[in-house]
């Protein structure tokens, strides 16, 4: 999966020393610490009678319709989103971090997010603020900021770190164009931009979320599908070729999905980092053989973004913070032990 | 000999060979983008014959074989597996019939090498198709030719050179194809490994019936175990046949531009080819 030589040694070692129970160990931890979170983040808080009685009389639906309110409209629909959209951008990072052999790869480092969010201001600044308009710009915006990164990296084919690299430059480039249409767009649409940008869980609903899984689900599912043959790639386009792999087809094919599993939830959140880049790591670190799978992938993406939605809504008395910026510091945190250990 | 009789006779070679050879190039011209490494090239691959293809650096030998392999599209003229143009059918019917081991192949982190031979079953696996005792058992059979059943539960990060590389062939094998192409499958191993792996190999082609083509570096291996050689030099093929007819030293020095001396390898009775060197010169 990784190009990377040093990289190779680090996991050599951990196969041999890595001990299952240990794993396990680390996998249990993390499924208790989700259902914990997932049941404090629906029943504690503000608002709601904190004990046990009244917490089953929300699951049973026995309890006031205000409660319920609370509890099923509001917080139930935002949890979900942020299981929902943890687990697409989790699968979107595994499957560029497969395409292109290094863990760097994730369309949030590349600018694909930053492409996909421009596609929503540009829709919002030329039709207004509609959901599907939005959705469509992203997945737009986000296809032509990967179709540049794939001109301009290409030099006698393709390498993954040229592409990185590339991704990086057109990524810093979109966040400018997108700075400056905030600035000429009047000033409602700037601020309704400025709010997005941050990417946020707010206002989540079921209304707003319930489309845009439909479609992930979809996604999710078409990236299943196409899981052999990424496994096949990864061995190089040589072998894939010579085992029957139409390499450029499924190539093709894989990067749309993987775009498009970044540029929805982009759509409906505004641009989430880090989620895709650290995702696929932990969960191969998980993962008794230390193999990147779709399904791991997204079961962490998912633990990730609703644990940095917890912290952004419980961390600051009054006030919340934006979850794509608890994601983009706990993230900043993780890319520079990850530049540390590769440079080693 | 009259001309009419010759000419007979030149017609039905050339019907026979149409028949015999597996792969054939059809005055091929190979670039890549604007770089030409080849022009007008034609080579013909022996049905059931073990075929080495050697020359010097950068002469063309492995982008012969990609094209061989169907991984690069000629700029003109056409490749015919078993008689048909490779580039008409598809890559997995292609795969069904050609197995490749190129140089550049990566091993999966963490696979165990009985998932990695199983991955040579995929041109035979269709959409939502389970794994099916055919697939066990083409795995098992590979895994047993090569050698490699002994380690099958560990994974391939841990074997030495020489295993990972029967790793790679048992995968090629899985795919059950008779014909089967390597990319100087030796290059990397200590001198021990490459005779086994060049044993095996013969087995492949002797025993198990496969059409075998090789682009390898070490002529005397070439020698030993080629029942069909193709020398290229810039491009161009300069001869082919089996070792002992071809392979003279006036050949080595025209291909190699190498000044060597030729004697009859005392084991296997093929040429044994020794570099003069500067040793000559001092001498």
């Amino acid at each position: 999966m990784i190009s990377n030589s040093i990289n190779f040694k680090n996991i050599n070692l951990r196969s041999v020393f890595a001990i299952p129970s240990e794993i396990s160990l680390a996998v249990a931890l993390t499924i208790t610490l989700g259902i914990t979170l997932i049941f404090f983040t629906l029943f504690i808080g503000d608002d709601v009678v904190n004990n046990l009685q009244s917490i089953w009389h929300l699951i049973t639906g026995e309890a006031d319709k205000y409660q319920s309110i609370v509890v099923w409209q509001w917080r139930a629909s935002r949890l979900f989103s942020a299981l929902v959209i943890g687990a697409a951008l989790g699968i979107s990072g595994a499957v560029f971090q497969s395409l292109v052999r290094n863990p760097l790869g994730s369309p949030d480092i590349t600018g694909f997010n930053v492409g996909a969010f421009t596609g929503v201001l540009v829709s919002i600044a030329l039709f207004g603020n509609f959901y599907w308009y939005s959705v469509i710009g992203s997945l737009i915006g986000g296809l032509a900021a990967a179709i540049l990164v794939y001109i301009f990296a290409y030099k006698d084919g393709h390498s993954g770190f040229r592409l990185i690299i590339v991704g990086i430059a057109i990524s810093a480039t979109l966040t400018a164009f997108n700075q400056w249409l905030s600035l000429t767009v009047s000033l409602e649409t700037a601020m309704t931009a400025a709010l997005w940008s941050a990417g946020s869980l707010n206002g989540m609903t079921w209304g707003r979320i319930l489309p845009a899984s439909l479609l992930i689900l979809l996604l999710v599912g078409l990236a299943l599908l196409l899981n052999t043959r990424m496994k096949l790639l990864e061995m190089g386009d040589d072998i894939a070729a010579a085992l029957g792999l139409s390499v450029n087809k499924t190539r093709l094919l894989l990067m749309l999905i993987g775009v498009s599993l970044t540029a929805v939830p982009t759509a409906i959140t505004g641009p989430i980092s880090f989620i895709s880049l650290a995702a696929p790591q932990i969960a191969r670190r998980l993962h008794s053989q230390q193999h990147i799978t779709l399904v791991g992938s997204a079961l962490v993406g998912a633990f990730l973004l609703m644990t940095a939605d917890f912290i952004g809504q419980h961390s600051w008395q009054n006030a919340t913070l934006p979850v794509g910026l608890v994601t983009i510091s706990l993230g900043g945190l993780y890319l520079v032990y990850l530049i540390i250990r590769e440079g080693k | 000999m009259t001309q009419a009789s010759s000419q007979l006779s030149f017609a039905n070679t050339a019907e026979i060979h149409t028949v015999q050879s597996a792969l054939e190039t059809k005055s091929v011209t190979l670039a890549y983008e604007q770089n030409v490494i080849a022009k007008n090239l034609s080579v013909e691959i022996p049905n059931g014959k073990f075929t080495v293809i050697v020359g010097p650096n950068g002469c063309g030998k492995s982008t012969l074989l990609r094209s061989l392999s169907r991984l690069l599209l000629p700029q003109s003229g056409e490749i015919l597996l078993n008689g048909e143009n490779i580039h008409s059918q598809s890559t997995r019917e292609v795969a069904k019939k050609l197995g490749l081991l190129p140089q550049s192949a990566i091993a999966p982190n963490g696979i165990k090498v009985i998932d990695l031979v199983s991955r040579g079953r995929f041109p035979h696996q269709k959409w939502f198709q389970p794994w099916s005792e055919a697939d066990q058992k083409a795995v098992e059979l590979a895994m047993q030719a090569t050698g490699v059943m002994d380690f099958a539960q560990h994974n391939v990060d841990q074997l030495s050179g020489g295993q990972r590389q029967r790793v790679w062939v048992a995968m090629a094998l899985a795919q059950e194809t008779s014909l089967l192409l390597l990319d100087e499958p030796t290059t990397y191993l200590d001198i021990a490994h490459q005779i086994e792996l060049m044993d095996l190999f013969q087995d492949l082609n002797r025993v198990q019936g496969h059409t075998l083509v090789a682009v390898l570096h070490d002529l005397n291996h070439a020698c030993r175990y080629a029942d069909h050689l193709i020398m290229i030099k810039a491009g161009k093929v300069i001869a082919t046949g089996s070792p002992n007819e071809i392979v003279t030293e006036d050949l080595i020095k025209q291909v190699f531009g190498l000044s060597c001396l030729i004697l009859p390898d005392p084991i296997s009775n093929t040429p044994l080819i020794i570099p003069r060197g500067r040793a000559a010169k001092t001498s």
